[in-house]
């Protein structure tokens, strides 16, 4: 047994001591160069896209510089996974191992988690292998272009999912339910019966067909898959795989701050409490905890972002501290990052962190604009609404097969990025097959429509 | 609870992902770039310029997603010290912009493609799947060439094979048993059986020297687009000439009411505010043909970019001299460049003069140039019709 092993196993008897809840986790030491496409691609094994070639240059650019360092990746599950850095010290694997058992304590806990878990099963790292064998066949049976064509438009429109709907949902009902007669009063009856009034016309007879959507769809990739006039077998099948990772990421990204903060709470204080780990490993632990939970870069005074590990991390000490534990679990359980902000970011935390709200104007100069705490939490909560992308639905199919639709300007409060929008068109366009076209609105505020 | 720490070459070590991913957007990179060919190799004077590549940057390729335009004010989080009001980060003086711009972002990478215009063009061929051009056969052009064949025992000393000869000696040394062959000490013994002389045989053979002669109005109707046109078609016209031909040489010509020659940087720099009179330039090149690129010898190619409009008085004389090219060279191409699009009411003169000239069975192609994507359809037109000319 290697001491990593040893430790790994005496914290994980202190985590049950101390009360935490989790599936099993399976461990596995990787090289640096898996580390870093699991960053890439989210998964260990994912659908093979350009796009992630271009993010991974990025990210190996990053690391070279040293900006970007990785210590572990999760997936949660039953089992849950986790991949830990094989050139880290044994004192940051000490670390991360304490780390990885609080992502894997919330990650069975947390609703949102647990919403995903049931409804798509408990190994994501599987489901996306298999996702990712699937679309190695279609290569092969369908050429690149082919699939890289339907993957251009249904990794474009990733987050555009319903992120409150059901990953298995069936189509919309064809027909308009016929409206039940209203129930006949005594008084109606009475009246009908009084000499002189006619019956009420009979309404005609059959179904009526239910306009598609009937309502505004947010569900891009699921409305895509069901209804699109040409779209093949396979190729709908793309878009549902698609859409099934997209509801495994949402979790994660909607509960990054609450995750991340919780992991490090729990990392902090297993060590603490690890009288078994050795002095030096301990202190060089304790280091590395410091290392991540820091507000900035060393050497500097401000940051112009909030590091989710830093935020986190303050808000469950604070919880713990003043409503203990069995609180802090229930928040654990409920809230996901816009409850827990909201609800638990307060002003004297805001106030101690020295939190604010900056502004960057045209010529890149950046002040402070306020510390009210309601702003400070939108400024937080903002990138995160909607799966961080704008709401964009579908709200019409013609009888020609054409699509339009429509963007939610007013909620998102500006219009779209008209390049990119019309990309992201002619990229659907061709998996739909028919006129595609777009309302939002120009920085005038008037109405444009684009088409593809 | 058990780490694993597998003793096999995991799986994720036999190919990386990434790197797929990263060659699979080079690839798409790569065929961006063909894209936009025609108006990079445009832009320098890459024609008769010895070093031929192009540096291309080029960005990476973008997967667009729905997003939001830029806010006017852009709003974030922050940490650390900062009163409301405080400056955390000074705007950029009015000046710096310039050279900011383009290249800022967050931590946008940018790479250089290195393409040799002989790569591009050889792929471009495939990909337009272009007919290779075959020398005229005619005979007067055919220069009698001498062509070695064979060997002999008698001829002119200095036709001896060396190598041959020594082959032959040792050869019979090794037959006549006389195995004892020293280093460098004793040198072999020659006799005159052993001597080998090279055979020449006379053979007529195709010219293979072209000349291609460019004339360009650049009379005052002929703006800067169009003569970006006229520009990107002469290069992929030369270059699909250099293909086939081992030498070729270049006149480029420049004409408005009067023609001169020009070298490649001044060409397409020249304008005049004069009229057009198609026969100066005419005239011009027909005198180059004649002292310096006879068609009996060279395969002469010319082309001519106008936008067509030519002064009326002139047309027979313009008619008169562009036959007479004609009728010398391989094929004589005219361009004909501007106009909205396809829309155009009646044929210039020129197009007139040049249909004509077609009518009576000469090598001569026209085409007419509004857009871009002509350029392409021009050079297609031009090496097909060529090529079934033969």
């Amino acid at each position: 047994m290697t001491d990593l092993e040893l430790y790994a196993t005496q914290i994980e008897e202190l985590a049950k001591r101390l009360g935490m809840d989790y599936y099993p986790v399976d461990f596995e030491l990787a090289p640096a160069s898996l580390m870093t496409e699991i960053a890439v691609y989210g998964l260990p094994v994912r659908m093979p896209h350009w796009s992630f070639g271009v993010r991974y240059i990025h990210q190996l650019v990053r690391q070279s510089m040293g900006h970007s360092k990785i210590f572990e990746v999760m997936f949660p599950g039953d089992p849950c996974r986790a991949f830990l850095m094989d050139s880290n010290s044994d004192a940051e694997n000490a670390l991360v191992t304490a780390h990885v058992l609080g992502h894997a304590d919330f990650s069975k806990n947390n609703q949102l988690f647990a919403r995903f878990h049931s409804m798509a099963g408990a190994n994501i790292v599987e489901t996306a292998a298999a996702h990712a064998h699937r679309i190695q066949l279609a290569i092969e049976a369908h050429g690149v272009e082919r699939v890289e064509q339907v993957l251009d438009a249904a990794l474009a429109l990733e987050s555009h999912i319903a992120i409150d709907g059901e990953l298995h949902r069936s189509r919309y009902p064809e027909f308009i339910e016929p409206k039940q007669a209203p129930l006949r009063s005594d008084f109606q009856q009475r009246f009908s019966q009084l000499p002189g009034v006619d019956a009420p016309a009979k309404p005609k007879a059959g179904q009526v067909r239910a306009p598609v959507p009937p309502h505004s769809e947010y569900d891009l990739l699921w409305f895509i898959a069901n209804y699109a006039p040409d779209l093949e077998q396979w190729e709908r099948d793309i878009f549902l795989m698609v859409r099934c990772e997209s509801f495994y990421f949402y979790p994660v990204f909607a509960c990054q701050i609450m995750n991340e903060g919780w992991a490090s709470y729990w990392h902090a204080r297993l060590l603490r409490e690890a009288d078994f780990l050795p002095q030096p490993l301990y202190l060089s632990a304790i280091k590395a905890h410091s290392d991540v939970v820091r507000p900035f870069a060393s050497g500097q005074e401000t940051a112009l972002a909030i590091n989710p590990y830093y935020l986190g991390f303050s808000i469950w000490e604070r919880i713990v501290q003043k409503h203990g534990m069995d609180r802090a679990r229930q928040v654990r359980t409920e809230e996901d990052d816009f409850g827990f902000i909201r609800n638990w970011l307060d002003e004297e935390l805001a106030e101690e962190s020295g939190l604010f709200v900056y502004e960057a104007r045209p010529g890149d100069e950046i002040r402070v604009a306020t510390k009210d705490i309601a702003s400070i939490r939108e400024a937080i909560l903002a990138p995160k609404f909607n799966f961080g992308a704008p709401r964009v639905a579908a709200v019409e199919l013609k009888h020609d097969g054409s699509l339009t639709l429509k963007h939610d300007h007013g909620n998102d409060g500006r219009g779209l990025d008209v390049t990119r929008a019309k990309r992201v068109l002619e990229y659907v366009n061709r998996v739909w097959r028919r006129p595609v076209k777009l309302v939002t609105v120009n920085d005038r505020d008037e109405n444009v429509e684009l088409a593809a | 609870m058990a780490i694993r720490i597998s003793a096999e070459t995991p799986w994720y070590d036999l190919f990386s992902r990434g790197a797929r991913d990263w060659l699979r957007h080079n690839q798409k990179v790569r065929e961006a770039v063909k894209d936009t060919l025609p108006d990079l190799l445009a832009g320098a004077d890459l024609m008769t310029r010895p070093n031929r590549t192009v540096a291309v940057p080029v960005k990476f390729l973008e997967h667009s997603r729905f997003r939001l335009s830029d806010a006017q004010v852009q709003q974030g989080a922050g940490q650390g010290k900062g009163e409301p009001g405080d400056v955390l980060q000074p705007g950029r003086e009015e000046g710096d912009q310039q050279g900011q711009a383009g290249g800022t972002g967050d931590g946008e990478i940018r790479f250089v493609v290195e393409l040799k215009i002989d790569e591009i063009v050889d792929w471009l061929w495939e990909e337009l799947k272009l007919p290779e051009l075959k020398p005229k056969r005619i005979n007067t052009m055919d220069q009698p060439e001498y062509i070695r064949e064979g060997w002999d025992k008698r001829g002119a000393r200095s036709r001896l094979d060396r190598r041959r000869t020594m082959k032959e000696a040792v050869k019979r040394h090794a037959v006549q048993g006389n195995t004892a062959l020293k280093e460098d000490d004793e040198p072999l013994s020659l006799i005159n059986d052993d001597l080998r002389f090279r055979q020449l045989v006379k053979r007529p053979s195709p010219a293979t020297s072209a000349a291609v002669i460019f004339a360009l109005d650049v009379s005052g109707s002929m703006d800067e687009a169009q003569r970006r046109l006229a520009k990107q078609f002469f290069f992929f016209a030369l270059q699909g000439i250099r293909r086939q031909y081992a030498k070729v040489e270049t006149v480029f010509l420049a004409h408005a009411a009067q023609a001169w020659e020009f070298d490649e940087s001044q060409f397409f720099q020249a304008s005049s505010s004069g009229g057009t009179v198609t026969s100066s330039v005419a005239r011009l090149a027909l005198e180059v043909m004649g002292t310096r690129y006879d068609p009996s010898r060279y395969n002469v190619y010319f082309f001519y970019a106008s936008d067509g409009e030519n002064a009326a008085e002139d047309r027979d004389e313009a008619r008169g001299t562009l036959v007479d090219i004609a009728k010398q060279v391989n094929y004589a191409g005219y361009i004909e460049t501007g106009g909205v699009a396809s829309f155009r009411p009646r044929d210039t003169q020129l197009a007139e003069i040049f249909a004509e000239i077609k009518g009576t069975g000469l090598p001569v192609g026209t085409s007419h140039l509004a857009s871009q994507d002509d350029v392409w359809n021009a050079i297609r037109q031009f090496f097909t019709e060529q090529a079934a000319g033969e």
